[in-house]
């Protein structure tokens, strides 16, 4: 533990100066990450104010209340790890991994973590300025909030898991690309990044209850609001937690197998 | 032969009697989909693709002994890369059985990873953008070196290969033979009992080579590693190895000392001469490999090669004049050729 440890720390390093070198392309993912749910909660704004000033159960200032804790939420659990894996196995850069004495996954969270803690503070001030523009309203419920802190850890873990496995497909095909978009695709509009789960027509509510986007996005975003009853966060812990166990199983079969496929067609 | 199931080395054997690297009709083959060139070539594999099975390693057999250093010669494709990536643990052999240090590569036991390494000359592990210090305390961390031991190997490394500048600049700010041994430290930082060595010298300049080539046979020397490497240069080869195995086409066709495959397959050297006139016939002073416009490539009995030239130069209009070795290439295609005669 105290040597896994050692090795994340060492990996918090090596990311930290990497990204440094980078600080414009630091700026640009970032505009990106603050764009997408700006649009989202520009559009949505608007539509509740000309339609008398709420659509659904979301008032306009609970539209951005919804769109700036989402894109802090996204933001601590997004990955980019499928479009990494695919140039790793590309480039032959994997066979270093799989000369290393230690589960590449652990470099990969570390790297990820780091990236994120430098790039937080500049999210958190512009999540201040969108609230200052857009007057978000919300119900500060303090348990909610403290709920919300392991909500948003397994959602990080849970996301990081599945995107991790799904980097896998890179060992069985070169053509990523479509399957990357199928995901991100069902990932918008079943995660609660495009709107709010509640104002889809139920069919897609229920699919969203049993798939594993919401748990990953919405669940949190809703805790963080007050908007869930305590029962409700209770049975969404509890689904988090299911599909962590489910995406382990996951990492470890996939990881198996593709290194199988891997060593077979030539590291 | 080492119990495969074991995951440990056998203790109880005697040293001396156990290979550290041990392989018996290794097979690696390749199944590769192939069409024409085209569109409609492109078409038709859509619904049926054709596959061709590639025998890139194709049953070999070699021993090597504790603190061995041999080298692996052969011409591209002749699978000395699937090699080395089976004896890793990157490949999977097709049949066949390899150990190494009484481990078997592919399950990639993580001590068995530990007591090896493997360099690509083709390829890089250091980090892009940051200082080879920091890849190597990565490295340190994944290898989990204690800390006294890492400061001293680095500093024996450092001393070595003379890494000293090197350490704290951006590793995209170093030229490749700088690189190249930077990366070589970073393989080496964990002290592995068995280097496997995959051109660890290309592209760089004669005096990066003998550099690195010191460097090999030092360490060699001072741990009592056992090395195998490949090259395309002859040069380290000679340098290093007393022992060398030559594979072509995945087959093994010689496997002993250095000395007697020169003497055996490079009994000719290679004279190159530009003449003022196209016509000469050559044939008198040697037996004629290429003549394009003036442009004679000859090919001489070594014995003979000082004799030749003198006549060459004292007989013709020459405007230059080349004496070579035969390259390694010809060499291993000359054994190939004795192989099948």
């Amino acid at each position: 533990m105290r040597t896994l440890a050692d090795l994340y720390v060492q990996q918090f390093k090596t990311t930290f100066a990497s990204m440094l070198q980078y600080r414009a392309s630091l700026v640009i993912w970032m505009i990106a990450h603050v764009l997408e749910p700006l649009v989202y909660l520009i559009v949505w704004s608007t539509v509740s104010s000309t339609g008398g000033g709420s659509v659904g159960d979301y008032t306009t200032r609970e539209f951005a209340a919804y769109f700036i804790v989402m894109m802090l939420v996204n933001h601590v659990t997004y990955t980019w790890i499928m479009y990494e894996y695919e140039y790793r196995i590309r480039e032959g850069a994997l066979s270093f991994a799989l000369l290393k004495p230690v589960h590449p996954i652990h470099s990969d969270i570390a790297d990820n973590v780091s990236s994120k803690l430098i790039t937080l503070p500049g999210m958190l001030v512009v999540a201040i300025v969108l609230a200052l523009m857009f007057h978000p309203s919300s119900h500060i419920v303090v348990w909610a909030i403290l709920a919300g802190v392991p909500a948003l850890l397994l959602a990080f873990l849970l996301r990081f898991l599945l995107e991790w496995s799904l980097a896998q497909v890179a060992f069985w095909t070169t053509r990523v690309g479509a399957i990357n978009h199928t995901y991100y695709v069902m990932m918008l509009f079943l995660s609660g990044q495009i709107a709010p789960l509640t104002l889809f027509p139920s069919p897609i509510q229920a699919a969203a209850a049993v798939l594993p986007f919401r748990w990953m996005i919405g669940f949190p975003v809703e805790l963080l609001l007050g908007r869930l009853t305590p029962g409700e966060a209770l049975t969404g812990l509890a689904a988090q937690a299911a599909w962590l166990v489910v995406a382990f199983a996951v990492v470890r079969i996939v990881w198996r197998a593709g290194v199988r496929a891997y060593s077979a067609v030539g590291a | 032969m080492p119990d495969s199931k074991s995951p440990s080395p056998q203790a109880d054997r005697p040293l001396a009697t156990s290979p550290t690297i041990h392989v018996r009709d290794l097979r690696k083959v390749y199944v590769v989909s192939e069409r024409e060139s085209g569109a409609i070539a492109a078409l038709q594999s859509l619904v049926h693709r054709r596959t061709t099975e590639i025998p890139a390693v194709d049953g070999i057999s070699f021993d090597l002994s504790p603190g061995e250093i041999v080298g692996f010669l052969g011409p591209n494709g002749a699978g000395k890369t699937t090699t080395l990536k089976m004896l890793s643990g990157l490949l999977y052999p097709t049949a066949g059985d390899a150990t190494v240090l009484g481990y078997i590569p592919s399950k990639r036991d993580k001590t068995f990873l530990r007591q090896i390494t493997l360099v690509m000359g083709q390829r890089n592990q250091l980090v892009w953008d940051i200082p080879p210090m920091d890849s190597f305390e990565l490295n340190r961390a994944i290898y989990r070196i204690p800390a006294a031991d890492y400061r001293s190997t680095l500093e024996e490394l450092t001393e070595l290969l003379d890494l000293g500048p090197l350490l704290r600049r951006p590793v995209r700010n170093l030229s490749l033979g700088e690189r190249m041994k930077c990366e070589i430290a970073a393989a080496l930082l964990h002290r592995p009992q068995v280097v496997f060595l995959d051109e660890p010298t290309i592209g760089l300049d004669v005096t990066m080579q003998r550099r690195i080539r010191a460097f090999i046979a030092e360490y060699n020397r001072r741990f009592g590693a056992t090395v195998l490497l490949t090259s395309h240069y002859m040069a380290d080869v000679e340098a290093l190895c007393r022992r060398v195995i030559v594979i072509h086409h995945g087959k093994l066709l010689f496997d002993g000392d250095l000395s007697n495959l020169v003497q055996q397959f490079t009994a000719h050297k290679t004279i190159v001469v530009r003449l003022e006139e196209s016509s000469s016939d050559l044939s008198p002073y040697g037996e004629v490999v290429s003549c394009d416009d003036g442009l004679f490539t000859l090919r001489v009995p070594k014995a003979e090669t000082a004799h030749v030239t003198e006549r060459l130069l004292a007989d013709l209009p020459v405007i230059d004049l080349l004496v070579e070795d035969s390259p390694i290439e010809e060499v291993v295609e000359r054994v190939f050729a004795q192989e099948v005669s």
